[in-house]
C-alpha cells in the first residue's frame, strides 16, 4: 500500500480539531471534506459556519478571534487563491492567529501536472503571502495539525495545512 | 437620502453598550462615539469583508449587542454573506447599510445597478428575519430605539448622501486615532 492509498480519517483530523480547542469551523465544502462534514454535523460542540466564497471565510474567522473563538477555516486550494486579498487583509493585517486547512486540489505528490493546473499555484501562492504550510496525506502526519495551530498562535498569524488526499475525501 | 454624521450622531443616543463597526462611518463616528473601547473602526482590511467579520464577532459574543454599519460597495463584493448571516440568524447582530449609490472615496462612480438595486430586499429574500428601508432620518430616528431592541439579525438599508472625495489617498485626512493593533487591543479588554 503506497502512502497516498493509506488516506486520512476523518476521525484522526476532527480529533486534532478537538485537541486544539476549535469551537467553530468556517468552511466551504470540497471533494477533500465531505466525510469530515459529516461527523463535524453530528458534533455538538463545535459550529459550523458555511460561507458560499471563500474569501467570506477569512473575514469571518477574523471576527470570530476577535470575539474569542477559535475558528479552523477548511476550503480548497482554488478558493484559497480567489481569497487572496482576504488572507491579506483581514488574516495578516489583522494578526489573526488562524489555520487554513486547504484541500489540495490536483496533488500529485509533485508528479506530472498540466501547465493549468491549480496544484502548480498552491505552494508558490502561499510562498508570496508569506504563510508557513504543512502537508498532511495520512494519519500519520496528523500531528501537524496541531504544530500549525501552535504556530499560529505564537506567531499571530495564519497557517496552512495541506490536505494532500484529494477525492479520498478522508476515507472511511 | 441624509447625512451618515447626522445618522450616527441619532444612533449614538440608542447605542447603550453595543458593540460597534462604524466601516466607512468611521471619520464621523470616531467623534460622536462616547466608548471608544466598544469601537472596531478596522480602516479597510480587505474590502467585501466588513459583514463577515461582524458576523464572526457576533456569533462569538451572543452576550454582546453588535451593530455594523456597512456601506453598499462592501455588500456587493460579498453578497454571499446575507445568506450565511441569514442561515446562523445571530439574535444580537444588527446590520446597517449605508448606501450612497456609489464609490465615493474613489470619486464617486456609481455602483453597479445604483439606483434601482434593493438590498433590504436582497436582506429578506436571503432570509433575514427582519429589514427595513429609510431615506429620511426622521422616520429611521422614531423608529431606532424599536429596530434596536428586536431580536437579530436586523438588516436596516439607508439612503445616504454621497460625500465625494477626489483628493490623492496621501492628501486626505486622517480619521483614525489609534492604530488597527490598538483597536483590537482595546476591545479585547472591553470584552474580557
Amino acid at each position: 500500500m503506497t502512502q497516498q492509498q493509506a488516506g486520512l480519517n476523518p476521525e484522526t483530523v476532527l480529533k486534532e480539531f478537538k485537541d486544539n480547542g476549535v469551537t467553530h469551523v468556517v468552511w466551504l465544502p470540497d471533494s477533500e471534506t465531505n466525510w469530515l462534514y459529516q461527523l463535524m454535523t453530528a458534533d455538538p460542540e463545535l459550529t459550523l459556519i458555511p460561507v458560499s466564497r471563500e474569501g467570506q471565510a477569512i473575514s469571518t474567522a477574523a471576527g470570530l478571534v476577535v470575539g474569542g473563538k477559535k475558528p479552523v477555516v477548511l476550503i480548497q486550494n482554488t478558493g484559497m487563491m480567489e481569497s487572496g486579498d482576504s488572507i491579506r487583509g483581514w488574516g495578516l493585517s489583522l494578526n489573526t492567529p488562524l489555520v487554513l486547512m486547504i484541500g489540495y486540489r490536483g496533488w500529485t505528490r509533485h508528479g506530472v501536472n498540466r501547465p493549468s493546473d491549480v496544484a502548480n499555484f498552491t505552494e508558490p501562492f502561499l510562498h508570496t503571502l508569506g504563510i508557513n504550510y504543512y502537508l498532511i496525506e495520512n494519519d500519520d502526519d496528523a500531528s501537524r495539525i496541531s504544530v500549525a495551530f501552535k504556530e499560529s498562535e505564537e506567531n499571530r498569524r495564519p497557517v496552512a495545512v495541506l490536505v494532500g488526499d484529494e477525492f479520498h475525501g478522508f476515507i472511511r | 437620502m441624509f447625512a451618515a454624521a447626522d445618522m450616527l450622531e441619532m444612533f449614538q443616543r440608542h447605542r447603550g453598550n453595543a458593540l460597534v463597526i462604524p466601516g466607512r462611518g468611521s471619520r464621523h463616528w470616531n467623534g460622536i462615539s462616547k466608548i471608544h473601547e466598544r469601537d472596531i473602526p478596522l480602516g479597510d482590511p480587505a474590502m467585501g469583508g466588513h459583514a463577515s467579520f461582524a458576523f464572526g464577532l457576533a456569533e462569538a459574543r451572543p452576550d454582546e449587542k453588535v451593530v455594523l454599519f456597512d456601506s453598499e460597495g462592501d455588500l456587493l463584493m460579498n453578497l454571499g454573506v446575507l445568506a450565511t448571516i441569514a442561515d446562523l440568524k445571530p439574535k444580537n447582530f444588527y446590520h446597517f447599510l449605508m448606501d450612497n449609490e456609489s464609490y465615493a472615496t474613489t470619486g464617486g462612480q456609481p455602483v453597479p445597478n445604483a439606483t434601482n438595486i434593493s438590498y433590504s430586499g436582497m436582506a429578506r429574500e436571503a432570509g433575514y428575519p427582519s429589514t427595513y428601508f429609510y431615506d429620511d432620518l426622521e422616520d429611521l430616528a422614531g423608529d431606532m430605539e424599536g429596530i434596536l431592541n428586536e431580536p437579530g439579525p436586523v438588516f436596516i438599508h439607508m439612503k445616504i448622501a454621497p460625500e465625494i472625495e477626489n483628493l490623492p489617498i496621501g492628501m486626505r485626512v486622517r480619521w483614525q486615532t489609534r492604530t488597527l493593533d490598538e483597536v483590537l487591543r482595546d476591545v479585547k479588554a472591553a470584552l474580557g
